[in-house]
């Protein structure tokens, strides 16, 4: 009886200390919200824009790669190399504090879209090239045969097929890169990281801030995985679902 | 020229292949007459296939030639304007995965002879009606069996309307009992008069419908003849053994 009461007590207090830190959470953010939200538009916008010139771009060097001519598809594959070889940190920096000597003066905004949109458009050019070799070769004979030239077969037949493929990886690289623009507090652009640092180094409750943050991205990147589920589905090609 | 004045639609003359060092083909000549149906046989790698995509230019052939109505099409500048005159029926279908049987008979006919969606829909509509799919024509590949999506390729060949039609082993990927209905609409094409050049090991389709067979082996062909002097009584001995094999495998395919 004797150890069910103290269990009880310490189950009791620990909800209790719950209570008072999801408080405290909520205080913060009832506080703050309007900067953080704020933070969370510009990272958004960052996001958006970077996958989607990032897209335009990578489709051109997924293009060039698997149908260019050899020195164009050498120079795209040294160029997807040199972005995926290293770190998007380093990137930043280069355009940040790299180019300014030689007179190009970039807004942290600027530097970061910049960074993250080549970037993306070297990762996305590597799904893209995956989707376009996974199609069966003998489409690409059977569109010629009928007369189409390479490029409207390209385009009519596999980019539609390539670009349906590449939808689950092309999430992926939507959330991470969503998750990845954070790395923009290194220039300063005001987006929702550099925002919670900003918070924190003022009331030094560091923990509970980035946690705040870390809701708040998580709630984000369920709601974009729900969606692009959605559209994959719709665009599904019927007869080639995966059988459970 | 001709035999029996009938018109030379393809002629092939001397076409020579090499793949790296490999021979593949060597020397390999026929004609194909207007409305006639002619049957390639031979055992697996000795360049039948690599033949139908020469014809039209799918490989390009190291020398040779092959005149598509006296013109030399290993010359010719626009391979487009060729290939659409020349419809190809594969082995593994080549179906457009993304597009339905409708869209797949029709999208040669808007973006190769640019014609508008209505017209290019009453077209592949009454193809894919002469090939026995008028309750397919909203399915995609996928959820069509082997010989449904071979008769889409047939249909889709069609659709273009072409001079000659080549058929590359077209019953070779398909269950035993799927074949008849694709050699059915086979049948019926060769019986309207199309000109069709195919790949088959179906011997009853080669003994019925053919007007001549090649055999061919290594590269090269090593007789041709109409299916009864082939069958009752090859000149060559290596012939008669591989029909024997063929028969033997397949049957004599009284159908």
């Amino acid at each position: 009886m004797e150890l069910f009461n103290d269990l009880f007590r310490s189950f009791i207090s620990k909800i209790q200390e719950l209570t008072v830190f999801s408080q405290e959470l909520i205080n913060i953010f009832s506080k703050h919200w309007k900067v953080l939200i704020e933070g969370l538009g510009v990272t958004l916008q960052m996001t958006l824009l970077a996958v989607a010139i990032g897209f335009v771009i990578g489709i051109f060097l997924a293009l060039i790669k698997v149908y260019g001519p050899e020195p164009f598809s050498f120079i795209v594959m040294v160029f997807i190399e040199i972005i995926r070889g290293t770190p998007l940190l380093v990137q930043l920096f280069i355009l940040y504090f790299g180019l300014p000597p030689y007179g190009i003066n970039l807004t942290p905004f600027t530097a970061a879209i910049i960074g993250f949109t080549i970037n993306s458009a070297a990762y996305q050019a590597e799904y893209l090239r995956g989707s376009f070799q996974s199609i069966e070769s003998n489409q690409m004979t059977a569109a010629r045969s009928l007369g189409m030239t390479r490029i409207q077969s390209i385009i009519s037949i596999m980019l539609p097929q390539a670009l349906r493929k590449v939808i689950p990886s092309w999430t992926n690289e939507f959330i991470y890169l969503l998750k990845y623009t954070s790395l923009a507090y290194i220039v300063g652009a005001p987006e929702l990281m550099t925002q919670a640092k900003f918070i924190a180094s003022r009331n030094f409750q560091f923990f509970k801030v980035y946690l705040i943050v870390a809701l708040m991205y998580l709630v984000i990147v369920l709601l974009f995985t729900w969606f692009f589920g959605k559209v994959e589905k719709k665009l599904r090609i019927p007869g080639l679902e995966t059988v459970r | 020229m001709t035999d029996n004045n009938e018109v030379v639609l393809l002629r092939v003359k001397n076409l020579r292949k090499n793949f790296n060092k490999k021979v593949v083909l060597k020397d390999v000549s026929f004609d194909v007459k207007e409305g006639e149906t002619k049957v390639i046989i031979g055992p697996s790698g000795t360049g039948k296939s690599t033949l139908l995509s020469c014809i039209n230019m799918l490989v390009q052939p190291d020398g040779g030639e092959i005149l598509l109505r006296g013109v030399d099409v290993t010359r010719v500048k626009d391979l487009n304007k060729i290939r659409q005159r020349i419809g190809f029926v594969f082995q593994d279908f080549g179906l457009f995965n993304h597009l339905t049987a409708l869209r797949n008979v029709m999208i040669g006919l808007t973006k190769v002879k640019g014609l508008n969606k209505k017209e290019a829909e009453k077209i592949a509509k009454e193809k894919l009606v002469r090939v026995g799919l008028e309750d397919q024509m909203k399915k995609y590949p996928a959820q069509l069996s082997g010989g449904q999506k071979q008769r889409v390729g047939i249909a889709r060949a069609l659709a273009m309307d072409p001079e000659i039609i080549l058929f590359d082993e077209p019953t070779s990927a398909l269950d035993p009992e799927l074949i008849g209905e694709v050699l059915g609409v086979m049948k019926d094409l060769a019986k309207s008069g199309m000109t069709m050049l195919v790949v088959t090991h179906e011997m009853g389709f080669a003994r019925t419908v053919s007007h001549e067979i090649i055999f061919m082996e290594k590269g090269v062909i090593v007789e041709q003849g109409n299916p009864e002097q082939l069958f009752k009584n090859p000149k060559v001995p290596r012939t008669k053994e591989f029909l024997f094999r063929l028969t033997e495998l397949y049957g004599e395919g009284e159908e």
